[in-house]
């Protein structure tokens, strides 16, 4: 299978991506690992006139300590993200989670920027730093703004992203001891998960977010909320489809999923809990 | 076609890449939507890279690229310009086979082939990063690899056999 033709800029840095794609709107689309975007060009599922290639840009690709946050590059690889000591010490669960997106082939190409602007809603990126109550920092022609992760995904693989932005950095609120899990239940190690739980607990204090349960990632807000307000995980976990809306498909019907969601949102909250 | 003149021909407008590929530079011309394996196979001529799936899901397209196990039907030759790429091909040195190959050989790693190259390539991959790994990192390891055959208890066994001769 090969992609259908298009054209080819290389960009090497954000401020000249950003300018080549003010250029070409919207029938341009960013590539960097291409590990999302390169598989639906394939099966011509999308069909871009043209390519900006940002896998070259310089200074993207870092994870620092930035105090209350770690900053994460747009360009930084799953593997990068998953073998991060700085993230092993004050994110744990998003390094654990890196490590579950595909497998390691992929994980040496794809970007955790890539995969979060894509916004797919079986991606474990998005839901995971979702959970994590991540903010995004973009940049337009117009200059950077932040988004909060709970505002960015706006349906099946669109964003709160404008087609003259590009997103630069992943900014993770530090996770601060709190117990953490990260489900992800599929029938092949590599596949996508058919329902996915990313979540942690503090104290009174939790976020729980899913993967493959609706056409963007689903804040669990009613579990977080009925765990500060002291309810049991039992009775917490029964609420894990309140703010989902599932899809039925070949792996799983709706029923399932949502059973699926409140099972891997008890053992989640079990795990974070000890 | 073949060799230092590398060229793909399927119409539109032309790149200009250089890829070195087990030691040799190939410079070629190639549409942008040229695929690294199609580059790999049909221009620099070497067959060694299995297409399987075609959608990175069974890793019989892997290769190294700068070091590391990657899947070269996901990526674009144009993507790869400037990057050192090995193949199965480039494993063997003076006639002599990786240590890799010669634990498949010896402990039957394989069986109808097809996946072979790919999982060579990425067991190699594995023990780069990870020179002793249990069982159980060797099987999740591969994770990205698929056999038809279903011969994986011996390509694990091969994948730890290679590990322990090091």
């Amino acid at each position: 299978m090969i992609p259908a033709a298009f054209d080819y800029k290389r960009a090497s840095s954000a401020a000249e991506a950003i300018s080549l794609v003010s250029q070409y709107g919207s029938d341009a689309k960013f590539l960097a690992g291409g590990h999302s975007l390169l598989p639906l060009m394939k099966l011509r599922l999308a069909q871009p006139a043209m390519l900006i290639d940002i896998g070259r840009v310089k200074d993207l690709s870092y994870i620092k300590d930035a105090g209350d946050h770690i900053a994460i590059g747009a360009l930084t690889r799953h593997m990068d993200v998953e073998t991060s000591k700085v993230l092993h010490e004050h994110a744990p669960l998003l390094a654990h989670a890196a490590g579950h997106v595909g497998d390691s082939q992929v994980r040496h190409r794809g970007t955790i920027g890539g995969s979060i602007a894509h916004a797919d809603p079986a991606s474990d990126l998005p839901a995971t730093t979702l959970a994590l109550g991540a903010t995004y920092i973009v940049q337009g022609p117009r200059g950077q703004r932040e988004i909060a992760a709970a505002k960015f995904y706006k349906g099946f693989l669109e964003s709160d992203l404008a087609a003259d932005e590009m997103l630069i950095e992943i900014r993770v609120p530090k996770m601060q001891g709190a117990g953490w899990s990260f489900q992800k239940f599929n029938r092949r190690a590599q596949d996508w998960a058919i329902v996915g739980v990313a979540a942690w607990r503090r104290k009174g204090e939790a976020g729980v977010a899913l993967v493959n349960m609706g056409s963007t990632p689903i804040l669990a807000t009613s579990v977080a909320t009925a765990i500060a307000k002291g309810a049991s995980i039992n009775d917490a976990a029964a609420m894990a489809s309140n703010e989902a809306e599932p899809q039925s498909d070949l792996n799983a019907s709706i029923e399932y999923r949502k059973h699926l969601a409140s099972v891997l949102v008890r053992r989640a909250l079990e795990a974070a809990t000890k | 076609m073949f060799g230092n003149d590398a060229e793909l021909n399927m119409g539109g407008l032309k790149m200009k890449v250089s890829i070195t590929v087990n030691g040799k530079t190939h410079d070629g011309d190639v549409e942008p939507r040229t695929l690294l394996v199609h580059y790999i196979r049909e221009a620099v001529g070497l067959t060694g890279t299995n297409v399987g799936c075609d959608t990175s899901s069974c890793g019989a397209c892997t290769i190294h690229m700068n070091g590391e196990a990657v899947k070269s039907c996901t990526i674009l030759a144009v993507q790869a310009d400037g990057a050192s790429v090995t193949t199965i091909e480039g494993l063997a040195k003076d006639g002599v086979m990786h240590p890799m190959q010669t634990a498949f050989m010896e402990n039957h790693g394989l069986q109808c082939g097809y996946c072979t190259p790919g999982m060579v390539m990425a067991a190699i991959g594995l023990l780069n990063e990870n020179p002793k790994p249990t069982e159980e990192e060797v099987r999740l390891g591969l994770e990205g690899n698929l056999c038809r055959c279903t011969g994986y208890h011996n390509i694990v066994k091969s994948v730890l056999a290679a590990a322990s001769a090091k």
